[in-house]
């Protein structure tokens, strides 16, 4: 049991819950996540770690509400607690000192960009960062991230905040305008495929951070399986981070809908229950 | 020796394919004295060579058919920390019963002595006696189990008994391993092995879940906070695919994926959030004990068409007996002989087909089994809505990963001495599918008392030169 120790909506369908898990906290590095079960009756979900605060014992998610299980979640108020906490899972990022870093952020893929930006910065590295999202509203920690980035740039679908336009035309902006040494894309899957098109094109090293469905976490099921190269890869274990440039990503698109019918039941079916 | 075997009672099966009951119903005490009764109690029983852990099993079924319940109960558990478990999924067609006098010199029914072991175990289980062992005074010393499978249990078990403090760290949310994500209810009840874990509880032994060693916290973390001796019992959890072209379409799962959604996330039950694809036209690869298991499950959520596909001929299927057997009852079909070869898909990414190549038997290859080659040109298409992948699997590389010190095998298995079962690592012991690859519960079982054994008597040399200086 892991407690809940404070909540922040960064926007309607937002939530940064900071939550007790003291070995965690201690263990993490940029690129881990965790998973989440958050009753007895739920489904195990993974999520990024997104910071952690050793003396305090805590580890910080940010939740986008998707389904049953990340409404559940993010409807926990302080001092409830989910039923179970595993990690840290997954390879953590190869932070090096290449130069200049672009920080691709699409959506609530902004959550698991900020330790690695975070991470990069460190390193010595100059970090671009280009968020991006439909609406204003749903650009979130933009604060962080200009903590840890030499320049950030927005852009939005609806042109209500930032600049007007999709993510790829932000990254195409900031390649003109430098000399980028490595890219790192994380959103939802179809914002990093196209994404990775960019970097491709201008002959930048691209890492994506793929958000597969995941059952165990531990490379135990095989659910979290991608085409990587023409090998087939788990992305618990062996990722999340791959090359982006050689990930089948049409495949792990038409794999995320695997369930798509009875999450969309299972969705409407909670909320009728919470009527 | 007039007296026939036993018959096992067995729920009906047009009942039975549609419901997770378990199937095997139990002996009654007049049964089972009965069957008892026709063991000869040998002079030299050599049953007992065919248990990997040497149960007196004249001994216990003696007691039974006496009457003496309890105590044949209580001489079970001198060997096995699990007779309840083992009872029912020990191939013991293979083990002891192969090397029973009347299966060996009278070409006659073994005596069933797994069905009396289940029987002994479950008459102490529900009658609410469950002897407890006597613990030995406490040693002050901190051990760490790693992994919740039998062969942690049973290891968990023997420390306690000897008076150590043993934490065991289970990387999931519930405790028991294979026992309780794996094997399905309707062969073995989770609540048969929460027992077990309820007698360890009360042992002293402590359970932390949600806790992966070499992730949560390192080997050497674990040896600063104060534990001296590290057993690894962390199975063989991963799922092997063939690497076939369309492997990776959706519908297309590991056995582990589909049987952990059932077992461990209960995503066969109205109230639980994990789905599950219930197939209409349900393949499951493989002819293991883990194939069984998954093409039941399948008739279990509703498969008009669950089928077995397996390269060789039904002799060579290494699956029980009594899976094969209740899985023809229950309506799988067995297509033999026949091989996937490729997966054909929709254009929504889901599996439809299957091309299926059929194959003949060659010479025995190393395993001794005649080698499946394919009638080459002698292929066909099967329609599917659901795959499920049972090949077999590999062992957990997570703790080899985190401790480059620890030496494996080319199988990727931990490197240990045969008799007490150490590793490479000094402190460090391991038994069950880490050592052995995909083996058995009862050799898991086996492997945990051995190392507790070797360890203890490492850990008490190390206390007595201690001492002395
Ligand atoms: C390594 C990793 C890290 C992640 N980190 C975060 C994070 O920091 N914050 C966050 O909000 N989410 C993160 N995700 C995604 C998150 O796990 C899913 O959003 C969550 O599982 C949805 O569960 P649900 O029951 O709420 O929705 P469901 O009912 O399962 O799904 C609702 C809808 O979301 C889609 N969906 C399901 N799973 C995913 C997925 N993995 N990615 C994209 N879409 C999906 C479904 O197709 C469906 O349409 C991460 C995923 C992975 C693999
Ligand atoms: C579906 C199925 C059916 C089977 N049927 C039979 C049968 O009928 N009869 C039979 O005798 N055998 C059967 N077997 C085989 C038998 O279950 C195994 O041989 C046995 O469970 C092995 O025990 P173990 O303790 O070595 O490992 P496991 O039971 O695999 O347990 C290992 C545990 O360690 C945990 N773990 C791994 N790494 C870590 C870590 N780093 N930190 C913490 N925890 C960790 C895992 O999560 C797991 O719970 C079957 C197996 C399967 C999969
Ligand atoms: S433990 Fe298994 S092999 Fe040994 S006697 Fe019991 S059923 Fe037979
Ligand atoms: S060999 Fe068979 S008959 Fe003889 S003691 Fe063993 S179980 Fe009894
Ligand atoms: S989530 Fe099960 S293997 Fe990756």
């Amino acid at each position: 049991m892991n407690k809940v120790v404070r909540k922040e909506f960064f926007s309607e369908n937002v939530v940064c819950l900071e939550v007790e898990a003291p070995r965690i906290a201690k263990a993490r590095r940029a690129g881990h996540f965790v998973i989440v079960r958050v009753d007895k009756k739920g489904e195990r979900i993974p999520l990024t770690i997104s910071s952690a605060d050793v003396d305090k014992g805590t580890i910080t998610l940010v939740v986008q509400r998707v389904g049953v299980t990340s409404k559940k979640l993010t409807d926990l108020e302080p001092g409830e607690c989910v039923a179970d906490l595993v990690g840290p899972l997954g390879q953590a990022t190869d932070v090096k000192k290449v130069g200049t870093v672009l920080a691709c952020g699409g959506g609530v893929g902004v959550a698991p960009l900020l330790p690695i930006v975070e991470a990069f910065k460190k390193a010595g590295n100059k970090v671009v960062s280009v968020l991006a999202a439909r609406t204003k509203d749903l650009i979130i920690l933009e604060k962080q991230i200009r903590e840890y980035s030499d320049d950030v740039l927005i852009m939005t679908d609806d042109g209500s905040y930032g600049e007007k336009g999709l993510i790829t035309e932000g990254m195409e902006k900031v390649i003109a305008r430098e000399k980028i040494d490595e890219a790192v894309i994380i959103g939802p899957a179809i914002m990093m495929k196209f994404a990775a098109e960019v970097t491709r094109k201008h002959g930048i090293p691209s890492i994506a951070s793929l958000n597969t469905i995941m059952v165990d976490g531990t490379g135990m099921c095989g659910a979290c399986r991608v085409t990587v190269d023409g090998k087939t890869k788990f992305v618990c274990v062996d990722g999340p981070e791959f090359d982006a440039h050689k990930v089948d990503f049409d495949e792990m698109l038409l794999r995320l809908n695997g369930y798509k019918d009875f999450e969309k039941n299972a969705y409407e079916r909670y909320n009728r229950m919470q009527q | 020796t007039s007296i026939e075997r036993v018959k096992m009672p067995e729920a009906d099966p047009s009942e039975r394919r549609r419901s997770f009951m378990e199937v095997n119903r139990g002996l009654t005490s007049e049964a089972a004295m009965t069957e008892a009764s026709r063991c000869l109690d040998c002079p030299t029983p050599t049953c007992i060579e065919g248990c990997p852990v040497g149960i007196n099993i004249p001994k216990f079924i003696k007691n039974i058919e006496r009457g003496e319940f309890l105590e044949a109960a209580r001489v079970l558990k001198e060997t096995s920390s699990l007779p309840a478990v083992c009872g029912r999924v020990c191939p013991q067609e293979k083990q002891c019963e192969a090397n029973c006098f009347y299966t060996r010199k009278l070409k006659k029914p073994a005596v069933a002595i797994g069905y009396l072991e289940r029987f002994a175990a479950d008459y102490e289980r529900e009658t609410g006696n469950i002897s407890i062992p006597k613990k030995a005074a406490s040693k002050n010393k901190k051990i760490a189990c790693i992994g919740s499978g039998p062969a942690g249990l049973s290891f968990a078990g023997e420390m306690a008994k000897r008076g150590y403090d043993v934490t065991v760290f289970e990387a999931l949310h519930e405790i028991g391993g294979v026992l309780k994500y794996g094997i399905p209810e309707f062969r073995l009840p989770n609540n048969i092995v929460d027992v077990e874990i309820e007698s360890l509880k009360k042992l002293g032994v402590k359970f932390e879940t949600n806790f992966i060693v070499g992730k949560t916290a390192t080997i050497e973390e674990l040896k600063q906070e104060g534990f001296e001796g590290f057993f690894v019992g962390s199975g063989a959890g991963l799922p092997r695919f063939m690497g076939i072209p369309g492997e990776n379409l959706v519908g297309i799962l590991s056995s582990n994926e589909y049987l952990t959604r059932v077992n461990l996330m209960e995503a066969n039950k109205e109230d639980s959030d994990t789905p599950i694809l219930k197939g209409k036209r349900v393949a499951v690869i493989g002819g293991g004990n883990t194939a069984m298991d998954s093409v039941r499950t399948a008739l279990r959520l509703g498969a008009e068409k669950a089928m077995i596909i397996y390269r060789r001929s039904e002799e060579e299927m290494p699956a029980r007996v009594e899976e094969i057997k209740h899985a023809k009852e229950e309506g799988v079909e067995f297509l033999t002989l026949q091989n996937p070869i490729e997966y054909l898909g929709d254009n929504k990414g889901y599996v439809r087909q299957i091309r299926v190549q059929r194959m003949k038997l060659g010479e025995p290859d190393a395993s001794g089994r005649r080698r499946p080659i394919p009638v080459e040109g002698d292929e066909y298409l099967l329609d599917v809505d659901t795959v499920v992948v049972s090949v077999g699997v590999a062992p957990n590389p997570l703790i080899p990963q985190s401790m480059p010190d620890l030496k494996t095998t080319s199988w990727r298995t931990l490197e240990v001495d045969q008799e007490s079962l150490q590793t490479s690592v000094p402190f460090m012991f391991a038994g069950g599918d880490i050592v052995r690859g995909g083996a058995t519960v009862i050799l898991a079982m086996g492997d945990g008392r051995k190392a507790a054994n070797a360890m203890d008597q490492q850990l008490s040399k190390n206390l007595e030169s201690s001492v002395k200086e």
